[in-house]
């Protein structure tokens, strides 16, 4: 004991452990009463660490290459002692990632954590969900399936649209005509170093700036306002142990489901793994119908909705783009849902109605009664964020308490 | 409750609207059991996989002694019955068929059957066997309700007694005109029994749906595992979680 504490010592002269730990865990404060909504920070953490170590393993089996690349893929399932496992922790992995990380974008709609002073917060959150994108659409490619192939063909030819350089600029994201070897040995690369590179240093500066800032709650209100004689929020109590111990919870809880999924439903029915990506890609077969995964259809059946090519691009971008300018659309006096009023309340029902039918819509054959629903949802959901900085001021909000709400348990 | 309400409405309507949608288009598919626990069903289907599929379609994932460890089946059992193209058990089901040739000779070249159950499910496997019928206008002298104009020949149908022929009904259109379609297909029934002849069926019926079995295995080995694996992987995290929860509970009871 007496070695460790010397050892300790003897380390703190020359980096700042103890520092460190106090200052991110021991030491840093949070508000007690965070809910259910909380948990979706700590496991979007998880999800991430468990691509990476899945993703690592599968690397050491999969093959890069436009005439190998699906046979590995079947080698990893079959061949390889626990293959199997570790390829559907990494494909159901990529759906839940985004399952969490939507879970933890909507706790941040509803309790206003991109409000002052947590813009920079949110602004690199969304720069991790556009990086998470990127990292997506291309290990995509990688199992080199019929979606695989043609949903980057779709994907990537959306850039020939931009006018003048539109075909130099997607020539040259492919290295090819068509989607082809060239640009698998591309997206491999920037899939498994460039954005995981570019994400682990996100989310780094993400969890910075939340501790720089400290973590908003579910009532909105700033507990270092209300400070004890030591200096510590009256509200706060340290992340370690108490929140260590809690996502501990929620972690297990959550794993519970997600091995559901993997052991039992990898494929879920289609939607985490498509039947057309167990046929091999064939560059002279168009399926009937391509699909982009999930978690891209809202943009998609958005870019589906506009009539003019370039314009759905434009559009899906900027589907995007609204949400970097959350900060400053909403005007509200009040940071949480729980103060706002009806005008508020009922925006946001819209929009979760809006991208879950986009959403569903994406996965849909454009027929010209989906299309027109489509076009629907597309304006609802441009005119909740469009006209937030009018009715965000319009809307009658309730008085905020002065200490948060918390119920001991 | 009231504000439930548009809330549920909003998925009843997302679920009738999945439903029409889901209907609409395709054959209706029969439904097939399929028990990756059943052995003697699986060592049928691998059988007739050896000798009706193997020699145009290969199965190019799936190694012989693979096959051989997970059916039960001792390495000397595969070799001497169900090994026709090579002599090595750790190899692979490759075919000697050339795919040129092939592609001259049925006009595409036969695909890759390891993972066929997984682009086109069980299912749709079980109602294509089920689903030749004669059809005199094609090359070949067959189609299959679920496989317009397949150009592959129905390799079990001296298996099945013969080649089905389809049974029509007619149907009026909304506008009341009336249609020929294909209510069935059935094999000509010919001097047998009726016990004889619903015999027959249900044999073809049998072995197909072990064929289906195996080729739902052979794309994904792992599914003989996975379950069993499952449950304990879930009763463990339930164990862990009661602890989990026991301790966050003991550290927040000192919070209020």
């Amino acid at each position: 004991m007496k070695a460790l504490v010397a050892m300790r010592d003897w380390v703190d002269e020359r980096f700042p452990m103890t520092e460190t730990w106090n200052l991110h865990l021991a030491k840093y404060y949070a508000p007690k009463n965070f809910n259910f909504w909380y948990y979706f920070g700590s496991l979007a953490l998880m999800m991430f660490v468990i691509q990476i170590v899945t993703g690592i393993f599968l690397t050491m089996n999969y093959k890069p290459d436009a005439s190998l690349a699906f046979a590995s893929v079947e080698y990893i399932m079959r061949d390889v002692d626990w293959g199997w496992l570790i390829r559907y922790l990494h494909s159901t992995g990529a759906s839940f990632f985004f399952i969490v990380v939507y879970l933890h974008m909507f706790r941040g709609l509803m309790y206003g954590s991109y409000k002052k002073p947590r813009e920079l917060l949110w602004v690199i959150g969304m720069f991790i969900y556009l990086a998470l994108m990127a990292e997506a659409f291309m290990g995509y490619l990688l199992p080199w399936g019929q979606m695989s192939f043609w949903g980057a063909q779709v994907i990537i030819s959306l850039f020939g649209a931009i006018p003048w350089v539109g075909e130099t600029l997607a020539l040259w994201i492919r290295g090819d005509f068509v989607i082809a070897d060239a640009t698998l040995n591309r997206f491999f690369a920037f899939h498994v170093i460039l954005v995981p590179f570019i994400l682990a240093a996100l989310v780094f500066v993400h969890i910075i700036a939340l501790h720089a800032v400290g973590s908003n709650n579910p009532d909105g209100i700033e507990i270092k306002k209300n400070k004890d004689a030591n200096g510590i929020p009256v509200d706060g109590i340290p992340f370690h142990p108490y929140y260590s111990v809690k996502d501990i919870v929620g972690v297990v809880f959550f794993l519970m489901i997600f091995s559901a999924v993997v052991f039992f439903l990898p494929e879920m029915g289609g939607w985490f793994l498509e039947k057309d990506n167990f046929i091999p890609a064939d560059p002279l077969k168009t399926p009937e119908h391509i699909v982009p995964l999930w978690y891209f259809t809202p943009f998609y059946a958005i870019l589906r909705a506009v009539p003019d090519k370039f314009l759905g691009v434009v559009a899906m971008g900027g589907a995007i783009v609204v949400l970097f300018l959350l900060p400053w659309l909403d005007r509200s006096k009040v940071k949480s849902i729980r103060y706002k009023g009806l005008i508020f309340k009922t925006a946001v029902s819209i929009f979760v109605v809006s991208f879950i039918m986009l959403g569903w819509l994406g996965t849909q054959p454009a027929t010209p009664e989906l299309t027109q629903l489509a076009r629907i949802f597309s304006v609802l959901y441009f005119a909740f964020f469009l006209l937030m900085p009018i009715y965000s001021v319009m809307d009658k909000t309730k008085p905020e308490p002065d200490r948060v709400t918390f119920d001991a348990h | 409750m009231k504000k439930l309400l548009p809330l549920t409405a909003f998925f009843s309507a997302l679920l009738s609207a999945s439903v029409a949608l889901a209907g609409g288009g395709g054959a209706h598919l029969m439904h097939v059991d399929t028990d990756m626990n059943d052995q003697g069903s699986l060592q049928n289907g691998a059988k007739l996989f050896v000798n009706y599929c193997l020699s145009c379609h290969s199965a190019s994932f799936m190694r012989f002694n693979r096959m051989g460890k997970d059916l039960g089946l001792t390495d000397e059992q595969v070799k001497e019955n169900l090994m026709f193209t090579t002599d090595k058990v750790g190899n692979t089901m490759e075919i000697a068929m050339d795919s040129s040739d092939a592609e001259r000779w049925f006009g595409v070249t036969p695909p890759d059957l390891s993972v066929i159950s997984r682009a086109r499910g069980s299912d749709w496997l079980y109602t294509y066997f089920l689903s030749f019928y004669k059809d005199d206008s094609k090359p070949l002298g067959i189609n299959n309700l679920v496989f317009k104009d397949v150009g592959m020949p129905h390799v079990l149908g001296d298996l099945q007694g013969g080649i089905p022929e389809p049974v029509y009904k007619t149907v009026k259109d909304d506008k009341g005109h009336e249609h020929q379609v294909i209510e069935k297909v059935a094999v000509p029934k010919g001097s047998m029994s009726d016990s004889e002849y619903a015999k027959l069926n249900a044999d073809y019926e049998r072995n197909v749906r072990d064929l289906v079995n195996f080729l739902e295995y052979m794309g994904e080995p792992a599914k003989m595992v996975r379950y069993s694996l499952g449950v304990k992987v879930i009763l463990f995290l339930l164990l862990l979680f009661i602890f989990a929860f026991a301790l966050k509970k003991e550290y927040w009871k000192d919070i209020h």
